[in-house]
């Protein structure tokens, strides 16, 4: 048994230990939010929050997240309220097919959480996510709208 | 008549007479079998599968109106990120006059009602400004073929167009029945009501009714076939930009694709397919397999016309599948394709582009006389390979077989109508007893148009009955086992006269038929090579330029690689071959590529415009720093005219695009919002192919696996992306998901030409 606190819950699983936490969120927990992509960390499209930094979940051993704080797309909202990264992803009309969006929210709060104010390189570097529907033009004008918005007013 | 006749007369006049009869019969069942098969179908009657449910009332095969005054759409097409499930519901709500805030959209039942007739009415092999009789015919035919085969499937850019009819036609009749029951209520003529944001008034008494409170009253009421559409000049919602109805559930994870289908009981399944085409499983041990937690069977599969052979392992949880499938060990039987080397192919083609069989698409003028004589001869050969999809999405599909006589299938995919035929086949049930799901995409591009994995999955439901089983391929399978974007290669010999215009146009293409793979996957004994496949040469033979002399043809080849539909299809190496070349013979003339497409656009008074606004808005001809260059392309698919200018800046050695201006005319923009995502999206999506797209292989395997060996541009290779609508008109209607691709590569590779001097003439780029 491993002991999760995920999205601020603390939860048992049973699951070997070299399993990937993407697998044991969307299969043993059933947030399904968090996506399989590639399964070797090159696409971004299982990227969560641990201890607040984005992390890859497709290649983590969940043995590795043992007491760590785990934040997925699931608990990203506040009170029911959408955290500003998924407001401005409304805004800005970013998502198509949606698939890859967790995992490209996830990155840009991590982001913005490390650097209110992020440059343009900033967020290149950051948001290295594949996204095949092509949303990167509005992904980096929801980034750079919420830098200059600056953040504390959710 | 004569003795001789006389004495044969009898038998004769008999077999004449039997003859007779049956060629009246043959013909009059022609003429009744011309006239059902041709005629005008019932577009607004609700088909048997659409039922209300509580506190619903069905108006229309297209709509349904709960009694708390919500407006539901019936949607029948697949939302895999183009925005249909917004588009559409649009057509209706703008015909109802209904608040957009109270619209949501429901996945249509599977019902030939729904069926895209515009798809296969699009395949002719003709050019769209051919207005023949013949071309007519052939339109027409294909279309009411469409129809009476009435498969549902969202492809070829066409949704909005195959639904912009019947759907506006629908909330047309759909609101004169709320009219009516509102007046009937009000005890008013119906003329004298008004509806405004979902409420139907009486102005004179200062009588309301809500949609809400009439639905019932209104659905027992005949739907009106008289009732017309609006005049476009009173549109409200169409033609301005909405907010799109499925992005809500996409920024929150609660947006449910075909891999979050959760089911009590449900087993994961992990697979392995042979790594050569048509290959099949020799034996496998799954011994050590099998003592793996959580692990309920190992299976092999058979290939099947549709799917390769593989070795499946069902299990508790994906992961133990997946490890222990890696514990299997599989000897294949790698059949006659395990030599195949995507290299010497791609040497063949070059030999078949001088010697190969080719099929004329296209022939006007006197294309020898006028090669026979050139004042400048401008001569190249091209080259694309093979490009797999790759949707962010892994290949999934959800199936359980209950009591052995029903099967329920859950699965992204573009052609649903297909899934249920293909369940049943696998199932060997009747497609009636099948239920098809059908959650978000997670990208389509044409992949999902596919029915490998639905076989696939109800083949392993079959083994363990009444468990669901949701069977996930890993990316390594989906990129080794994709249906490609064809290999192509192209040769064109031109003639410039002497004042470097092109007098004679020969343009040779030689690869595989998308529509003859998908066809003999689907149906294998329809295959056949008889019929011209459109998609082969399509963007090549169908050119706006003024050209007196040319011929367009194509060589086809069979090769073991199974290809399909891939965003653009055949638009999306033709365009590259035909605005490359162009663009060498501009230069060869010593003109200003942008200026010699445009004088050869004088009969094509849209493309010209969109060639304009593009050169227009980029700043074509003003100044560009040292190592930069803008390249030009125009190109036309599915209906819709796309031009685009990029500026390229080569940095060590390798392009970096820096801005990408795109102009689009596709008649009438529905959402605009929509179709300015969709150029972006397309020009990605080409961007990639272009940069870093290739797929090759070598004995008889796909040497590319995962990401890190098939590349993506990514945020930081992002270009700056600009795109203006300057439509036509709503009679000019055209799809918007795949036209903006065609074009990125040639703009791209012509801008390196103007930024160093080196002309690309295969894909990927490699400087």
């Amino acid at each position: 048994m491993i002991t999760l606190k995920v999205n601020g819950q603390s939860v048992q699983v049973d699951a070997e230990p070299d399993t990937p936490l993407l697998w044991v969120l969307r299969d043993h927990l059933n947030l399904t939010g968090t996506k399989f992509g590639c399964g070797v960390a090159a696409c971004g499209a299982c990227t969560v929050h641990l201890n607040g930094a984005a992390v890859r979940a497709c290649v983590m051993p969940v043995s590795a997240c043992d007491g760590k704080r785990i934040t997925t797309i699931e608990g990203l909202k506040r009170d029911g309220k959408l955290d500003r990264v998924q407001q401005a992803w409304i805004d800005y009309q970013v998502p198509q097919c949606g698939y890859c969006q967790s995992g490209m929210i996830m990155a840009a709060s991590a982001l913005l959480a490390t650097k209110a104010d992020p440059s343009d390189q900033d967020i290149a570097n950051a948001i290295t996510n594949i996204c095949r529907c092509g949303t990167y033009p509005r992904v980096s004008k929801a980034i750079r709208a919420l830098a200059a918005a600056k953040p504390g007013r959710n | 008549m004569n003795a001789r006749t006389v004495e044969t007369g009898k038998p004769r006049n008999k077999w004449r007479r039997r003859f007779l009869i049956t060629a009246g019969v043959a013909g009059a069942a022609l003429v009744i079998g011309a006239w059902r098969f041709y005629r005008e179908r019932d577009r607004l009657s609700p088909p048997a599968g659409l039922q209300p449910g509580k506190d619903e009332a069905v108006l229309t095969g297209w709509i349904k109106i709960g009694t708390d005054g919500s407006v539901i759409v019936q949607v029948p097409r697949q939302e895999m990120g183009q925005g249909i499930t917004t588009a559409l519901p649009m057509l209706v709500a703008e015909e109802l006059d209904a608040d957009l805030a109270h619209v949501r959209f429901e996945q249509a039942p599977i019902d030939a009602f729904y069926g895209n007739a515009t798809m296969l009415g699009d395949g002719v092999p003709m050019r769209e400004d051919d207005s023949s009789w013949l071309a007519a015919i052939a339109r027409l035919t294909q279309y009411k073929l469409g129809e009476v085969l009435g498969v549902q499937a969202t492809g070829g850019s066409t949704s909005v167009r195959d639904a912009w009819e019947p759907m506006r036609r629908a909330g047309a009749a759909a609101r004169a029945m709320l009219v009516q029951a509102a007046a009937r209520r009000f005890g008013v003529p119906a003329s004298e009501c008004t509806i405004d944001n979902g409420v139907v008034e009486h102005k004179p008494t200062g009588k309301r009714a809500g949609f809400g409170e009439l639905a019932l009253d209104a659905a027992a009421l005949p739907i009106p076939q008289d009732a017309r559409p609006k005049d476009p000049a009173r549109f409200v919602l169409l033609g301005k930009s909405q907010v799109r109805l499925d992005v809500p559930p996409k920024v929150d994870g609660s947006a449910q694709f075909g891999l979050d289908v959760r089911l009590p009981g449900m087993l994961y399944a992990a697979i392995a397919q042979c790594p050569v085409f048509g290959g099949a499983v020799k034996s496998f041990d799954a011994a050590k397999a099998e003592g793996h937690m959580g692990v309920k069977g190992v299976f092999a599969l058979p290939a099947t016309s549709t799917s390769a052979a593989a070795v499946a392992v069902l299990a508790e949880h994906y992961w133990q599948a997946r490890t222990a499938l890696a514990a299997v060990t599989i000897v294949w039987d790698e059949g006659g394709n395990a030599t195949h080397d995507s290299q010497s192919q791609r040497g063949r083609y070059a030999e078949l582009l001088a010697t190969g069989k080719a099929r004329e698409y296209e022939s006007v003028g006197d294309l020898d006389a006028a090669l026979a004589a050139p004042v400048k001869a401008v001569t190249a050969d091209y080259f694309v390979p093979y490009l797999a999809h790759a949707t962010m999405e892994p290949i999934n599909c959800t199936a359980v077989i209950r009591g052995a006589n029903s099967c329920e299938v859950w699965v992204g995919s573009q052609a649903p109508t297909l899934v249920r035929w293909f369940a049943a086949k696998a199932a060997a049930l009747d497609s009636s007893n099948v239920v098809v799901h059908t959650p978000f995409l997670g990208g389509g591009f044409g992949r999902r148009a596919e029915m490998d994995v639905v076989m696939q999955t109800v083949l392993l439901a079959q083994k363990i009955p009444d468990t669901p089983i949701q069977l996930i391929w890993s990316r390594e399978e989906d990129m080794q086992h994709d249906l490609y974007r064809p290999m192509a290669a192209a040769r064109f010999n031109a003639a410039l006269d002497n004042t470097g215009n092109i007098a004679g146009w020969h343009n040779r293409i030689v690869g595989q038929s998308c529509t003859a793979g998908i066809t003999a996957r689907l149906l294998p004994a329809a295959a056949s090579d008889l019929m011209k496949d459109k998609t082969t040469a399509e963007g090549a033979f169908d050119l706006p330029y003024a050209m007196p002399n040319r011929r367009v043809e194509h060589v086809l080849t069979h090769e073991p690689v199974p290809v399909g539909f891939w965003r653009s299809v055949g638009h999306s190496y033709n365009a590259f071959f035909t605005e490359s070349f162009l663009d060498e013979c501009a230069h060869a003339a010593g003109k200003d590529p942008y200026e010699y497409r445009r004088a050869m656009l004088a009969d094509a008074p849209r493309f010209r415009k969109v060639l304009e606004v593009a050169a227009q808005k980029a700043g074509w001809g003003t100044p560009l720093p040292k190592g930069r260059g803008r390249g030009i392309a125009l190109a036309e698919s599915f209906h819709t005219i796309v031009a685009q200018v990029a500026e390229v800046e080569i940095v060590d050695n390798t392009p970096r695009v820096r801005r990408i201006v795109c102009v689009v005319d596709c008649g009438f923009a529905v959402n605009p919002d929509t179709v300015v995502a969709q150029m972006e999206s397309a020009i990605v999506f080409g961007l990639s192919a272009a940069l870093h797209g290739e797929i090759t292989l070598k004995n008889g395997r796909v040497e590319q696996s995962n990401f890190p060996s098939y590349e993506m541009v990514r945020l930081a290779d992002t270009p700056e992306i600009e795109v203006h609508i300057v439509n036509a008109g709503i009679e000019h209607l055209g799809g918007v998901g795949e036209p903006g691709t065609p074009p990125v590569a040639p703009a791209v590779c012509n801008a390196i030409f103007a930024a160093v001097g080196q002309r690309v003439r295969s894909l990927p780029i490699r400087l």
